[in-house]
């Protein structure tokens, strides 16, 4: 086990540094707009008890985040702590998956959007709480728990859905059409993750794919849904090449961090 | 303004066990802010308090990553420590092992029982996909209930009604 934080307080970023912060901020932004985008919900649920649930699985991936950012200021360096990370920084240098940033829809479209993220987080998490970077494996064990109830509460709504009535069944269908073409990118690796991975630090996402692919086959042949045919897969969000959403999102977001510096209530 | 007593670091070996042991003390006392029929110790959250270079070290795991909870509790533990005269503690969070449900004490489900929460009715562990955990009703015992909703006014806990005395109640998940 490597104990990063120690290893690296005092030292210059050198090129395996910036490649794990890049790569810890990844998993930060994703947890962090995919909680923002469910906390979106709250106060508009279908239904109250749902707009609880859809309200606790965003404080879990918001805490899940945290701990995300908190890690990576420390292993950066540079005095930025979760805060500036979540809030100071602008939409290019965000690298959250296109899937994630995507708008509710809705309510089958946002459970869509959650099932297939995560079917793959769940077991992506697994592996990660192997990895011999001794954190990060600390918060894939403790995450890991929470998002297979989350990947169990979507995969029950897409049933339920799909094989509902015509309507629930239509729009369900049209968002997992919709959607698919972001789920590649789930599965790309840059260079410099496929070097964490080499190190046993990250995971090799593509290891990840038939796990993925059952899990999600049980889920939508049990909803009467089909899984759409791989076809051209959007990337670039792991590039900071985000869709027109992003922006809104962070604006939306950020606006009180950055007109009130430091505030605290 | 009452001051706390005066500390000196702890290097004193006898000083030392006898902070070490008021510390635990004080520390497994600290009521949960959210369920606060509950203390650390009961909750299992608790993972220890020992001495590191004449500093008192209290570590603390949260329940789930974004429990609310998490920031009141470390700061009950702080102004715990120093109104014991306990102030140059530090209170450390550590995630692995990760909690779960069967950690919560004996004395622990039985005081959520009391008041009126079921407490985590099996052992930790994924459930299937539409399967519910066989929940008995905190007031009148009858295990004919019925999940409202899995997900409660905190992450802890669902919503669940008792058919039998129809009274609902929040029931504590198991993770």
């Amino acid at each position: 086990m490597i104990d990063t934080t120690t290893r690296l307080v005092g030292a210059a970023p050198d090129a395996s540094t910036a490649a794990l912060v890049a790569y810890v901020l990844g998993l930060a932004d994703d947890a962090l707009v995919l909680g923002h985008r469910l906390s979106e919900w709250s106060g508009r649920g279908p239904t109250l008890e749902e707009d609880i649930a859809l309200s606790n699985l965003a404080l879990d991936l918001i805490g899940q985040a945290r701990l995300y950012y908190a890690y990576a200021g420390e292993i950066e360096g540079i005095g930025r702590d979760e805060d500036a990370l979540a809030y100071l920084r602008d939409e290019h240098a965000f690298r959250n998956l296109l899937l994630l940033e995507q708008p509710n829809g809705d309510f089958a479209s946002s459970m869509v959007r959650h099932l297939l993220y995560a079917a793959f987080l769940t077991p992506y998490l697994q592996a990660l709480a192997g990895s011999e970077d001794r954190r990060l494996a600390e918060i894939a064990a403790k995450a890991g728990k929470e998002m297979a109830y989350h990947l169990r509460h979507a995969a029950e709504w897409v049933i339920r859905l799909g094989d509902g009535t015509a309507e629930s069944h239509g729009r369900t269908q049209a968002a997992l059409d919709e959607l698919w073409m972001y789920t590649g990118e789930m599965f790309q690796m840059d260079a410099a993750e496929r070097d964490l991975a080499t190190q046993s630090l990250a995971v090799e996402r593509r290891r990840i794919k038939p796990v993925w692919e059952a899990s999600l086959d049980r889920v939508l042949a049990e909803a009467t849904l089909s899984r759409p045919a791989d076809g051209w897969m959007q990337t670039g969000g792991r590039a900071g090449q985000h869709t027109e959403h992003l922006g809104h999102l962070l604006a939306e977001m950020q606006v009180l961090h950055r007109a009130h510096p430091g505030a605290t209530w | 303004m009452r001051r706390p007593p005066h500390t000196s670091k702890l290097t004193d070996p006898h000083a030392a066990e006898a902070a070490l042991a008021r510390a635990r003390a004080v520390v497994a006392a600290v009521v949960d802010p959210e369920i606060p029929v509950l203390t650390l110790e009961d909750l299992g959250i608790l993972r220890g308090v020992h001495v590191e270079a004449g500093r008192l070290i209290v570590e603390l795991t949260p329940t789930y990553t974004g429990c609310p909870a998490t920031l009141a509790i470390r700061l009950a533990v702080e102004a715990a420590l120093a109104a014991a005269g306990l102030s140059e503690a530090e209170v450390v969070t550590r995630l692995a092992p990760a909690w779960s449900s069967d950690w919560i004490t004996e004395t622990g489900r039985r005081k959520l029982k009391d008041f009126g929460i079921a407490p985590p009715a099996r052992r930790a562990g994924p459930l299937g996909l539409f399967e519910d955990v066989k929940v008995a009703c905190p007031r009148c015992g009858s295990t004919t209930t019925q999940k409202i909703a899995e997900f409660g006014s905190t992450a802890c806990k669902a919503q669940w009604r008792c058919e039998t005395c129809r009274e609902p109640f929040d029931y504590f998940k198991c993770i």
